[in-house]
């Protein structure tokens, strides 16, 4: 078994790539992921995100390229040990108790005779189906499965969680449940990799992400590096181009009709702004500032090759 | 491997398929048996002899052990031909398969589960079906081991079929092909019988080449052959009308089929582990 070292990262590809046929499904996939973060993985249907975590888990070789999952090669036996991980379509036996589907994956991944009913115990109240132990798995609804999913990726509490999708059958109370789990996973140490179209889930909990779009990274790093610097919207009447230059000592300003915009700009120059704005006879009516949301930052990205909503390329593509 | 033959086994105990085997054997062995008892009954009310109600009482063992191999062929498809399948179109295979978990012995594990629980049922309802024929009749095979082992060894091949093109199809498709595949065996076992009595080489050769491509016929004859009171295989050796038949066997198969079936099933598993190990889950 490969000897798993605190220093080296969780996962690391390059230049990884996945061809179906003449589909390319992941088109040179470079990313680390580190310990203890979670790691957003964000992207439209089709752009290759599935097809990532099936090469990193094992259940799909890529068509070249190199990867390491907690040092150890893609598809490493003895190291799935210490991976979790959710699926995207999540099932398990039906004809088994919930308990039962943690004491036998606890038996697949080695856990000790003894510790396996301790270790699905504790699973079950990390996900809240304490009560439901003994209950047939088939009778569980979609959402008490996807708890019950989430919590076999972390029996053991593994170093590494792969979750795809972790909370689509979820209702919002589910969601914020999940959040949690998954903070408190990374902040045992695990790495979380959190594959997901949730983007509002993944602002939340995630620390880093990697955007995804026709099997490629188009961006990536700190929330904070993707969602770009800071912009001020001022909806602004009386000024005209020509005034611009009086305020480029906040930032970059354009102006598109009574919309002013100055990117990048700190925050807390609005007040100063405002005064200048009104000093040059400019009357204001709303401002806004902040930084993008990550769907917007999102939608900029995947968008901008697609063809807008209802032309016949973009039907076809439905 | 053991995890999931274990597995397997719950899940047929689970689902009550052991139930409802149980339940038929009990109900098809005790309606062979008061059959039986009734005809002997009346054969001797008649002044039938002994030696002639032991004809007819293996040979009546005989058409039953053809449709219960018949079941126990069918209950191989069914058990056989989702065993990969299914799981892997519900996903329930990808969750274990993220797991230290070879392929391999996901697969053998599988067939392991299926194969005790089939084996367990032929000999378990075989022996009942002999043992409760014996006793009313009289009559019991040489060895009643002998053809039960050989009505199991049917069943596995069958059971290796299925599990292998349940790694690449769908179930029914899997099931429908190992079940056609069976049939054709069977038939091309009798033409070359036919073949042998009336000196169509061609069809002795297609028949032989059967019997490698799917040793069932094989073991078929081993069935037969173990079911016959000695008398039978001696008056029946050489005649023409009795060799062409597929209810005969003056011989057992012989060794190197026998071994040729082990082999069958082992190469078959292997290659159904390269196909599992091949597919992209």
């Amino acid at each position: 078994m490969p000897r798993l070292s605190l220093d080296l990262p969780a996962i690391e590809v390059t230049d990884l790539r996945k061809r179906y046929g003449h589909v390319e499904a992941l088109a040179g996939l470079t990313m680390t992921v580190g310990r203890g973060e979670v790691f957003g993985f964000l992207g439209p249907n089709g752009a290759g995100k599935t097809t990532t975590v099936k090469l990193l888990l094992g259940l799909a070789r890529p068509t070249s390229g190199r990867g390491k999952i907690l040092g150890a090669p893609l598809g490493d036996l003895a190291t799935r040990r210490k991976v979790g991980y959710l699926p995207e379509v999540f099932r398990y036996q039906p004809w088994l108790k919930a308990r039962e589907v943690l004491t036998l994956h606890g038996e697949l991944i080695g856990l000790p005779r003894g510790r396996r009913g301790a270790a699905a115990d504790d699973a079950l109240r990390l996900v809240g189906l304490d009560d439901r132990a003994n209950e047939l798995v088939g009778r569980f609804s979609k959402g008490m499965q996807q708890r019950l999913g989430l919590g076999t990726a972390l029996l053991g509490d593994p170093p590494l969680v792969v979750l795809d999708e972790p909370t689509s059958a979820l209702d919002p109370v589910g969601r914020v449940d999940v959040r949690g789990i998954v903070r408190a996973a990374a902040d045992r140490g695990a790495a979380v990799f959190l594959n997901s179209h949730l983007l509002s889930e993944v602002e939340q909990v995630c620390d880093r992400v990697a955007i995804v779009d026709h099997g490629r990274v188009v961006a990536s790093g700190d929330l904070d590096d993707v969602l770009g610097q800071s912009e001020t919207q001022v909806d602004v009447t009386g000024i005209s181009a020509s005034d611009l230059a009086a305020i480029e000592r906040f930032g970059s300003p354009t102006l598109d009709g009574d919309l002013l915009r100055i990117r990048p700009m700190d925050p807390t120059d609005v007040p100063d702004l405002v005064a200048t704005l009104v000093s040059m006879g400019a009357r204001i009516h709303a401002v806004r500032s902040g930084r993008g949301s990550l769907e917007q930052r999102f939608l900029a990205l995947v968008a901008r090759d697609r063809p807008p909503a209802g032309t016949p390329s973009a039907e076809r593509l439905r | 491997m053991i995890t999931i033959a274990k597995l397997t086994i719950g899940e047929a105990a689970r689902r009550r398929v052991l139930w409802v085997l149980v339940i038929l054997a009990a109900i098809a062995v005790g309606l062979t048996a008061w059959g039986v008892a009734t005809l002997v009954a009346s054969a001797r009310d008649d002044g039938v002899t002994e030696v002639d109600i032991k004809l007819v009482v293996s040979q009546i063992l005989i058409f039953i052990a053809f449709m219960f191999g018949f079941v126990l062929v069918m209950t191989a498809a069914f058990f056989g031909s989702p065993a990969i399948a299914t799981d892997l179109e519900s996903g329930v295979a990808q969750a274990m398969l993220a797991r230290p978990l070879r392929r391999a012995s996901y697969l053998i594990g599988r067939w392991l589960g299926l194969a005790i629980v089939i084996v367990v049922y032929a000999v378990a309802s075989g022996l009942l079906a002999i043992t409760a024929v014996g006793l009313v009749s009289g009559y019991l095979p040489p060895d009643p081991f002998l053809p039960v082992a050989y009505l199991a060894g049917q069943a596995l091949v069958l059971l290796t079929l299925t599990v292998l093109l349940s790694t690449r199809l769908p179930p029914i498709a899997g099931g429908a092909i190992a079940v056609v595949a069976y049939g054709l065996a069977w038939t091309a076992g009798v033409l070359g019988r036919i073949g042998d009595v009336i000196g169509a080489s061609a069809l002795v050769t297609a028949s032989e080449a059967s019997r490698y491509l799917l040793p069932t016929d094989a073991l078929w004859q081993g069935v037969v052959y173990g079911l016959e009171p000695a008398f039978v295989i001696n008056a029946g050796s050489g005649e023409l009308v009795a060799e062409g038949s597929p209810f005969f066997a003056s011989s057992p198969p012989p060794p190197a089929l026998i071994v040729w079936s082990v082999i069958w099933v082992v190469v078959v598993l292997c290659v159904g582990i390269v196909l599992l190990r091949r597919r992209e889950l």
